[in-house]
């Protein structure tokens, strides 16, 4: 025997570590610990395993690794002797979970022990089993568990049945073997059997409804007689609880017959008595018997109709929610969610005191409440309620305010009855919280503007109220910048004026100086410089007196730190100073964002690319001034209705305002468009937002617009835009030609584009086909752009279209995102997809993949699939 | 179904952890670390239940320690309070007005009393006296198993004097 293993004793090692002054002196005495039972693990020793392993599991709780222990449990746990198989399953269940491989070396001993001849061996087995067990020890350990269940001793049964919920659960083919064995138990009198029985019925329910059937037909009259002796049973000490008769085992039987009841009248028939009993009875003055009776709302509300027991069970709640115990009253908060289902009108009456639950001191109750509340709300009550919940905004914790925003929007958007209520209460929420709200907020607020043509005037007046106030809040000065720069003209000569409004005297100059302020903020982020800057640009063109000064301010962002600005500063500064003609069309109004499509982005039902690129607008005669009518509002049509695909022969693309979300994945499409045609990019003025850095190398510059001959076209495409930029990337190959004036086709390979193949179909079947076209850019060889274009034939439209790809390793696949996600029938109009192939054997191995289609055809799912061999070689 | 049991102090020392969902050791530490910051901050007089992860936890304070078992958000919170009484009182009966320190000293025989009352994450028995009769039981098997191999070395020593 190694006398340095021997080491402490446990009750010592604990003294020595809660001795520890500090982490570092704990960690020292850990660690000395651990290399000694490391040791006594190497040798072998068999003496002190128990008292290391109680030592290791100490060590583990506090939450230092212990995996070189894990072997010493199973040791112990294949010991003979009681004592050492205690602690050894002891740390298994506490060392190890579920996960752990070793876990597979002990299923035999488990079988051992559950057929041992000591019951509480067994029993010690059947919890460990049932604590930790895998889906492969389920399999091989059921049969054991399943004999067990009627084993001679019920504190043996009762584990048996808890074991066997792990097993069903992990392993549910499993379930229809424990059905009949736990009928059996449910006859049985002792409550530890009962209860664990009943719990595993429930869970069998769970699993299969012939189970669940099998017990509705064979069980409800038996639950219910032995509810009624538990409820009418004498005084029993061994399982009283503050007056009542186990209320463990009435809160199980009430579940057990919920989920029997539950969509069967005649088993709802049969408890209905007892339930009105235990409703009734019950005491309600101690947590046992609140509990009780909380289970028995829940059962009512779910089984089959019966009036008067509803009307008892939503008593009972309104007693709940009256109670002075927090506990309870969340417990009625929780409830009435699901009571709102099933009676509206009768949780409508205790509005009151749910909306003082929103104002409650504890954060679980205020959730809850608010959660409620926002079911709560309907067309009548939206008025009052929101008024309500808008007050308490004012005094509500910092903590709290995001959630309470939400819910607060939310129920504004959903219910509001005009706009201009619309407005008002956002730009309180903007007011009051407007560091709490998020982007989305804010976003759908000036969509919603924008839409309310005979209230700019009114908005952007509030607004400049507003952030004479309420200048901290970032949400609501965004807001009232961008409004200001597209209604500044409103502000200054009060046109527009509502019957409510006052009138009031704003200047140029003061308009100015409230951007201006903004702008220089401390707490301004980037966004809301950026919104700054644009917005001054709008205004230097509203208001011709202010330019000069304008123009100052803008230029002195062109020291910042920040690219976006100094990029920004300088841009505007030149429109401001050299192109005065175009300015004021530059800067036109923005055309009204369409509703819908921004709500069904937000949804994120449309693909981010197809989104942004679409529109022809530079298919147009070189040289051909544009006027100001040309339909190119198009362009900020932002619905993908129309399958125009990303790589037509516009390669422009937009960005908006609101496409924060989208900017990545366009400026990407945007990188790989310009490198194949060198085409202009359009930012649009809104878009400052952006990352600067990822597009920054195709905004060009701006200030060589007037010398550069295909942008003017480009700008005056633009005329019927409001307020684009106007940037170029110029791209050496492409300077002389620029044909995409003259609109070439929709897939504009270069002519030095390296040698070219043959299209291929690569799928065909009776109504859907697609075509790939293939293209490498010169020098390099290895890699293969190709267009994936589908065309359905049929006389059906495919939703949800998806298009996916797989090589083999040698090849690398990028797919970009498709141009739409719908295909119309009849073969008028097509998805094109980009795909970029990569192989590194290129000249060994040629180019194969595997494809698979999905669509839905009239919501129905379709599916299909091919192997595509025959790429031309060489690529 | 419970996930997990956890008893941690007022100084945020764990000082048994149960878990009946699988977690890994990391998930562990962090669960354990997230729940405290939550729970030892909360007033004495506010509810017993946090919402969290889309999960419950329902807690008790008894004396300097917290009990805390996490729940699936449809089960029933206020049995789950009496099933924390439940585990203090049999431990209370079994080390005679329970303490911290018995916790920590004996922490197995914490266990042990655990796993009489919990497998898989549901109660296993009502009766306190069942349980408590199980426990003794046990532990007098030990004893029994320790006098004897204290017996036998005993002879042995005899025998080789």
């Amino acid at each position: 025997m190694n006398p340095f293993s021997s080491g402490t004793r446990l009750r010592d090692m604990i003294r020595a570590i809660r001795a520890c002054k500090t982490a570092a002196e704990e960690r020292a005495v850990v660690r000395k610990e651990c290399a000694s039972i490391r040791a006594a693990v190497s040798d072998n020793e068999n003496d002190y395993r128990h008292r290391n392993l109680a030592k290791l599991m100490f060590i583990h709780m506090l939450g230092y690794p212990t995996h070189f222990g894990q072997m010493e449990c199973l040791k112990l746990i294949a010991a003979p002797g009681f004592p050492e198989k205690r602690i050894g399953y002891l740390g298994l269940m506490l060392l190890l979970d579920e996960r752990q491989e070793v876990l597979m070396l002990v299923t035999n001993s488990l079988k051992q022990d559950l057929n041992h001849t000591n019951q509480y061996i067994v029993g010690l087995a059947l919890c460990a089993l049932g604590n930790i067990s895998s889906a492969e020890m389920a399999r091989d350990l059921a049969p054991e568990v399943e004999r067990l269940l009627q084993f001679r001793d019920p504190n043996v049964r009762k584990k048996a049945a808890l074991c066997s919920i792990r097993i069903i659960k992990k392993v549910p083919d499993l379930a229809e073997n424990f059905v009949n064995p736990v009928a059996s138990l449910l006859k049985e009198k002792h409550h530890g059997v009962l209860l664990t029985a009943i719990q595993l019925c429930a869970d069998l329910c769970m699993i299969s409804e012939e189970a669940l059937e099998y017990f509705r037909k064979k069980c409800t009259e038996g639950l219910v007689k032995v509810l009624k002796d538990a409820v009418n049973s004498p005084y029993a000490p061994e399982y009283d609880i503050s007056g009542i008769s186990d209320p463990f085992l009435q809160i199980r039987l009430l579940r057990i017959l919920r989920i029997l009841g539950h969509g069967d009248a005649d088993a709802s028939d049969l408890m209905n008595d007892i339930l009105a009993q235990v409703a009734t009875k019950t005491e309600s003055n101690k947590n046992a018997g609140n509990a009780i009776l909380y289970e028995c709302v829940e059962t009512i509300m779910s089984i089959e109709d019966s009036g008067g027991l509803r009307v008892l069970a939503i008593n009972i709640l309104g007693r709940f929610l009256s109670n002075r115990d927090n506990n309870i009253r969340y417990v009625a908060l929780n409830m009435l969610m699901k009571a709102i289902s099933i009676d509206g009108q009768a949780v409508q009456r205790h509005r009151a005191t749910i909306l003082e639950c929103v104002k409650d001191s504890d954060a679980s109750i205020r959730k809850r409440a608010l959660e409620l509340v926002s079911l709560l709300v309907n067309e009548s009550n939206v008025k009052p309620l929101t008024k309500e919940l808008i007050d308490y905004l004012e005094v509500s914790d910092n903590d709290f305010k995001g959630d309470l925003t939400v819910k607060i929007c939310s129920i504004v958007e959903k219910l509001s009855p005009e706009k201009i209520w619309y407005i008002d209460q956002m730009l309180k929420v903007l007011c009051e919280a407007g560091n709490y709200v998020k982007d989305e907020v804010w976003h759908a607020l000036i969509v919603v503007i924008t839409n309310a043509s005979n209230l700019h005037g009114y908005t952007v007046r509030a607004l400049y109220r507003a952030i004479q106030t309420s200048g901290d809040q970032e949400a609501v000065v965004r807001v009232a910048i961008w409004c200001i720069g597209e209604y500044g003209d409103l502000l200054v000569n009060n046109i527009g004026m509502l019957d409510l409004e006052e009138p009031m005297t704003v200047t140029e100059n003061d308009v100015v100086d409230a951007i201006e302020v903004a702008s220089k903020r401390h707490a301004s982020d980037l966004t809301t410089r950026s919104m700054c800057l644009v917005a001054l640009l709008k205004l230097s063109s509203r208001f011709p007196s202010c330019s000069q000064r304008i123009k100052d301010i803008v230029t002195q962002f062109k020291g910042s730190h920040l690219l976006e600005l100094q990029q920004r500063s300088l841009e505007f500064d030149s429109i401001i100073e050299k192109h005065q003609n175009l300015r004021s069309a530059l800067v036109e109004r923005m055309p009204v964002l369409d509703e819908a499509t921004y709500s069904g982005r937000r949804a994120g039902s449309l693909p981010a690319v197809a989104s942004t690129s679409q529109g022809n607008p530079l298919q147009l005669p070189n040289g051909v001034p544009k006027t100001v009518d040309a339909p190119l509002l198009d362009l900020l049509d932002l619905s993908a209705d129309e399958p125009a695909p990303p790589t037509s022969s516009s390669a422009n693309f937009l960005q908006d305002l609101l496409g924060d979300d989208i900017l990545s994945s366009s400026s990407q499409s945007g990188r790989i468009q310009t490198q194949k045609s060198g085409t202009d990019v359009l930012l649009d003025l809104l878009s400052t937002g952006s990352p600067p850095a990822q597009n920054g190398s195709f905004t060009a510059d701006i200030l060589s617009i007037s010398e550069d001959n295909n942008n003017k076209t480009t700008v005056n495409a633009l005329n019927g835009l409001s307020s684009p930029v106007v940037t170029s990337a110029q791209r050496s190959h492409t300077s002389p030609v620029m044909d995409l004036l003259d609109g070439f086709g929709p897939n504009p390979t270069l002519p030095n584009n390296g040698p070219t193949f043959p299209p291929l179909v690569a799928f065909e079947n009776s109504s859907l086909s697609l075509i790939f076209k293939f293209s490498k850019q010169p020098g390099s060889p290895q890699i293969t752009q190709i267009e994936a274009s589908f065309t359905n034939k049929s006389s059906e439209v495919y939703t949800d279209f998806i298009f996916q790809a797989a090589v083999p390793k040698f090849l690398q696949l990028h797919l970009e995102p498709a141009s739409s996600n719908t295909l119309p029938g009849n073969g008028n109009g097509s998805i094109t997809q980009k795909l970029r192939v990569t192989n590194n054997q290129h000249g060994k191995k040629s180019l194969v993949m595997r494809i698979r289609i999905s669509y839905k055809l009239n919501n129905k799912d379709m599916l299909e699939e091919g192997q595509i061999s025959n790429f031309p070689r060489d690529l | 179904m419970i996930h997990f049991v956890l008893l941690i102090s007022r100084q945020g020392k764990v000082r048994l952890t149960k878990w009946y969902s699988p977690y890994s050791q990391k998930e562990r530490s962090k669960v354990i670390r997230e729940l405290s910051g939550m729970i030892l901050t909360r007033g004495p007089k506010l509810c017993n239940f946090v919402e969290w992860r889309g999960f419950k936890v329902v807690y008790k304070r008894y004396a300097s320690l917290y009990f805390c078992m996490c729940i699936n958000q449809d089960d029933n919170e206020l049995e789950i309070l009496e099933v924390i009484h439940h585990f203090v009182e049999i431990l209370d009966r079994y080390f005679g007005s329970v303490c911290e320190l018995d916790l920590i000293f004996s922490f197995q025989k914490a266990y042990y009393m655990l796993d009489e009352i919990l497998i898989a994450g549901e109660l296993q028995e009502s009766s306190k006296k069942t349980v408590a009769r199980l426990v003794s039981a046990q532990d007098s098997l030990v004893e029994a198993a320790k006098e004897e191999a204290n017996s036998i070395s005993n002879i042995i020593a005899q025998a080789t004097k």
